[in-house]
């Protein structure tokens, strides 16, 4: 069962800080452990950093999830930007096609539980990620 | 925007990030650390960091970069404060923060770089000591 989600639009330096502080409330809320709230967070500020950067603004949802046997929280990050041509090397720890460390995508895959993304040239790019309670 | 400020203490310039830091903001703070740091020639910045409960791959370059920045303007940085669960989100994200000298709270940043300095100066010491027994050595041998 999937509540309906929280929308927020990312444009701005300032958006990703509200991305960041959505999700912090939402993972506080379905009670995250400290550790995985921490993860969580920090996965969502590289990834709504990409929206922004890489992809030229787009929207970051975030959604409280219900597998039947335990909650979570479901976040996804959707941009028209130019898409990722190679995910192989987007995936590459260090690989970057801006000035950044080329640690966000790969980096937020490890610090979350599920992670899919749709992605095409010309196309842009959507990522969801979902964390569960332990 | 917000600023961080940054104070200075004696040889030391503190910086406590009490904030969720918008990108250009953590810019802002590598650029007055810099300034600050050749106006007071303070050989040392404390960064407190135990208010942020996460430190991303910007944040954490920014401090890298700062630690660099300071290196060479001659004054050495500590990050300070960060708590467990950063630490450990930071380890999985695959961020290293090559150059930065970690401490547990404000007080242990600071003797760390007393005794940081307090090395350097008998190194210098040392140095001036060889220099002065020079012009000695060969009145000391002669009989």
């Amino acid at each position: 069962m999937n509540q309906q989600g929280e929308l927020i639009q990312v444009n701005s330096d300032q958006d990703v800080v509200r991305v960041r502080q959505l999700v912090r409330t939402v993972a506080v809320a379905v009670k995250l452990s400290l550790v995985d709230q921490t993860k969580l967070v920090t996965a969502a500020s590289e990834l709504a950093r990409n929206t922004l950067v890489y992809g030229g603004g787009g929207t970051v949802e975030v959604t409280t999830v219900d597998n039947g046997r335990r909650p979570g929280i479901r976040i996804v990050f959707a941009d028209q930007g130019p898409g990722i041509v190679d995910l192989d090397l987007a995936f590459t720890d260090g690989y970057t096609t801006g000035s950044g460390l080329g640690l966000g995508l790969s980096g937020a895959r490890r610090l979350v539980d599920e992670f899919d993304i749709v992605t095409a040239p010309g196309a842009g790019t959507s990522i969801t990620v979902t964390k569960w309670c332990r | 925007m917000e600023r961080v400020p940054v104070l200075k203490i004696g040889d030391i310039l503190l910086v406590s990030i009490q904030i969720d830091m918008e990108d250009q903001t953590a810019l802002q703070l590598q650029e007055d650390l810099a300034d600050r740091i050749v106006a007071t020639g303070c050989h040392g910045v404390i960064i407190d960091i135990s208010a942020l409960d996460i430190v991303d791959s910007f944040v954490g370059r920014t401090l890298a970069s700062i630690a660099s920045i300071s290196r060479v303007l001659d004054a050495e940085t500590v990050v300070v404060g960060m708590r467990p669960a950063v630490a450990i989100t930071l380890v999985e994200l695959g961020l290293q923060l090559p150059g930065i000298r970690t401490a547990l709270n404000v007080e242990l940043g600071m003797d760390l770089l007393a005794r940081e300095r307090a090395a350097d100066d008998w190194e210098f010491d040392e140095g001036d000591a060889e220099d002065e027994s020079e012009p000695e050595t060969p009145a000391a041998a002669a009989p």
